[in-house]
């Protein structure tokens, strides 16, 4: 099986093909078909592969497929890469990439022929740029995926192009990532430029056998590769275009914004993380970046009426914990949460998505209340979903983000490369974040499930609980929610046992960086604490403000009492404005530049100036031509006599 | 005096001469082509002249080229007159003057 391990991309990039050709003709039962069996036997390969590597295999299995670039000293292969970090990925990609399609079949099935059959080929497309991201062998095939999951993340936002808000939020996404792409590209080159390959285990040699001949180039390589990691994993300061991309239908945000695309910045890191482990500073920057978004997009979410973008927001937040964890050498515990995350976001993206499918495609929690009893199967999933990302054990999130916070303090008090405080300060801003977490996770599930229904009488009618196709993926992401985190228990809460099988796993391809004085077992336990106290703080203070009579007159009176700093909040800080002001309006006026000063002045002024001498000149000279045959033939006759007498005299 | 092969090169200008100034000043199409054919013709005779003065036997040969063509010439003139003449009722040219601008 592990020989076929090339099915798994081809496979789903054989579905987009045809329906893409098949697009104008295909009806819906062709087309969910195709696509969807097309993801099902990859998650089959996939599955197979896996079981392989992990019972014989073990280590790193490269599958060469062909020499693709040659040139001078360059060679890059098309290889593909299982190992222990491309497995986990592989696993729950497939996984909830399959758990996703067949969802949208649901979700999806009110659309016509065409616009059905686009969106699985577009899905189709994503799931083999994904994994190609994900096994590429080396970092010029893993940016083909890169960028290729950029492209469907763009034509997924897009998707209901006609109207102006979804292209343009398909645009500001496009162009916001190609920023970060930029970094990623140069740190390519100078990777090249540095070790004379860009093959991640010919790199990682190099770094193994010489450390300190490559510790000055690992700084700016590490920080190009992260400035890539930011566009696409929507950290500060580009997340911007990620709230912006709930524009696209829910099934793709639940996929590609929640649960594997966003992702691959943290994949990337903890792929290069030879590189990073190198340089203090970059690790340092990591850490800051990923502590300040997990806070700020958390702030961010406290505000939001709109269901979709507190999970955005959310999503933001909850991988700024992933780059924390990365930026703390704790690679594992990054990925871990990335693999956690995936399920209990996913199922909370996609219960959503029930949701306003009942509420016909309303999306304002205000309009909400009560639909707990005419969506049972949603809201219980949501339920654990919820509870999952807000950190309450056993659940899944909880294990992953308590991994994280302790790696995070750990790395504070073992003064981690010299730079303990500014890591405690991280450890409390992650504590922040969680209490924010808890709490607007909570006002989602109270202002959408429970108190009365606030939609009117005709939308109350609508109310009806999702088909099967979509409540199946639901309890299965639920479950996935809840027992996605045993495998990866800590040293404190399995009480010394070291049954951390996660850790164990990915330990030869991303090893944590060691930390010394680590906390002992009771300190440990006492940081379980704290942050499980904070999480059901959180809890109690959304049930105190949005449950029950009195629901909402504590967050308005709040409000009221702040209104800065409330408008602040829920305005997102002003940073899209600040963003129009300092970016986008100054390069439209240089695009206005360009059009009516260069272009029509300067191109097109020289041009006409040149066809209007042109005209004149022959204004003058047509008085030559008389229509006289004799006097053109006096004419010949003087030239010729006129050569003549040149040539004699 | 003996007739030298430079006096066929001095009668032959003096031929084409006069053929140029048939074609620039006569107005009837007619003319102009005799005109043209007498230079045609002055051309010939001065091949044949520096033929003769440089012993080469190829300029003979043009000649007889230049005399296809000339006739090709003078039938494709001539019914080009007609066709005018058809046209306007007369082969004056200078009243041919609907090309221009």
């Amino acid at each position: 099986m592990l020989d076929l391990l090339w099915l798994v991309p081809a496979l789903p990039l054989a579905g987009a093909v045809v329906l893409l050709a098949g697009a104008l003709r295909f009806k819906h039962r062709t087309t969910t078909v195709v696509g969807v069996s097309s993801v099902g036997l990859s998650l089959a390969a996939a599955l197979g592969a896996l079981l392989q590597y992990v019972g014989t295999h073990g280590g790193i299995f490269v599958q060469h497929l062909f020499r693709w670039i040659s040139a001078g000293d360059l060679t890059i292969d098309f290889s593909l890469r299982l190992d222990a970090l491309s497995a986990v990925m592989l696993f729950f990609v497939t996984l909830v990439g399959f758990v996703i399609h067949v969802y949208s079949v649901g979700y999806m099935h009110s659309e016509s022929a065409r616009g059905y059959a686009r969106y699985f080929a577009y899905l189709n497309l994503f799931m083999f740029a994904m994994l190609v991201l994900v096994l590429g062998a080396n970092l010029a095939v893993l940016f083909i995926g890169w960028e290729g999951v950029g492209l469907c993340s763009y034509l997924l936002i897009g998707f209901y192009f006609e109207k102006d808000w979804c292209a343009s939020a398909g645009k500001k996404a496009f162009i916001v990532n190609r920023m970060g792409d930029f970094g990623f590209l140069l740190a390519i080159f100078w990777a090249f430029k540095v070790f004379g390959t860009i093959d991640l285990a010919g790199m990682q040699q190099l770094i193994t056998v010489d450390p300190g001949k490559y510790a000055a180039a690992a700084t700016p390589i590490a920080l190009l590769l992260f400035v890539g990691a930011i566009g696409k994993s929507a950290q500060v300061p580009l997340y911007v275009w990620l709230p912006d991309a709930m524009a696209g239908p829910t099934p793709v945000s639940a996929l590609i914004h929640a649960a594997t695309m966003v992702t691959a910045g943290v994949y990337m890191v903890a792929r290069t993380n030879f590189i990073f482990a190198l340089s203090p500073t970059a690790l340092l920057t990591v850490a800051v970046v990923g502590g300040v978004t997990a806070v700020f997009a958390a702030s961010i979410g406290l505000a939001q009426n709109d269901i979709k973008k507190v999970l955005a927001y959310s999503t933001v937040s909850q991988l700024g914990y992933m780059f924390l964890a990365a930026g703390a050498g704790a690679f594992g515990a990054g990925i871990f949460h990335v693999f956690t995350h995936s399920f209990f976001k996913a199922c909370l993206f996609l219960g959503a998505g029930s949701v306003i499918h009942a509420m016909a495609g309303e999306q304002d929690m205000r309009k909400m209340g009560g639909l707990a009893k005419h969506l049972p199967t949603t809201y219980w999933t949501f339920v654990v979903a919820t509870l999952a990302l807000a950190g309450i054990p056993p659940l899944a999130g909880f294990v992953s983000k308590d991994e994280i916070l302790g790696k995070v303090f750990a790395a504070g008090v073992g003064d981690l490369n010299g730079f303990g405080s500014v890591y405690l300060v991280l450890w409390m801003l992650g504590l922040a974040g969680a209490f924010m977490t808890a709490f607007y996770m909570f006002r989602a599930v109270y202002m959408t499930f429970h108190g009365e229904f606030r939609g009117g009488h005709e939308a109350a009618h609508h109310l009806h609980e999702s088909p099967r196709s979509m409540t199946v993926p639901l309890v299965i992401l639920a479950v996935g929610s809840v027992v996605a985190g045993f495998v990866g228990i800590g040293k404190a809460l399995s009480f010394n046992l070291d049954i951390n099988l996660f850790e164990r796993f990915l330990h030869p391809v991303a090893p944590a960086l060691e930390v010394e004085h680590a906390p002992t077992l009771a300190g440990e336990w006492v940081l379980i604490l704290i942050s499980v106290a904070v999480a059901v703080g959180g809890i109690l203070l959304a049930r105190r403000f949005y449950l029950g009579p009195e629901a909402f007159r504590r967050p308005n009176a709040l409000a009221q009492r702040f209104p800065t700093l409330y408008t602040t909040v829920a305005n997102k800080y002003y940073v899209d404005e600040a963003y129009d002001r300092a970016l986008v309006r100054p390069l439209a006026g240089l695009a206005r530049f360009s059009w009516k000063g260069i272009d029509t002045v300067a191109i097109d002024g020289t041009l006409n100036a040149s066809a209007f001498f042109t005209e004149i000149a022959g204004d003058l000279l047509r008085f030559v031509q008389t229509g006289n045959v004799r006097n053109y033939g006096l004419l010949v006759l003087a030239g010729a006599l006129a050569a003549a007498a040149w040539l004699l005299l | 005096m003996t007739v030298t092969p430079m006096h066929f090169v001095i009668f032959a200008a003096v031929l084409f001469a006069i053929g140029a100034a048939g074609v620039l000043l006569r107005r009837s199409g007619i003319s102009i082509l005799l005109g043209i054919e007498l230079m045609l013709n002055a051309a010939n005779l001065a091949l044949v002249a520096f033929g003769r003065i440089h012993g080469a036997l190829d300029a003979q040969v043009f000649v007889f080229f230049v005399m296809a063509v000339a006739a090709a010439e003078v039938a494709v003139g001539l019914a080009l007159l007609v066709a005018i003449f058809r046209k306007q009722q007369s082969i004056d040219v200078d009243r041919l003057n609907v090309l221009r601008w």
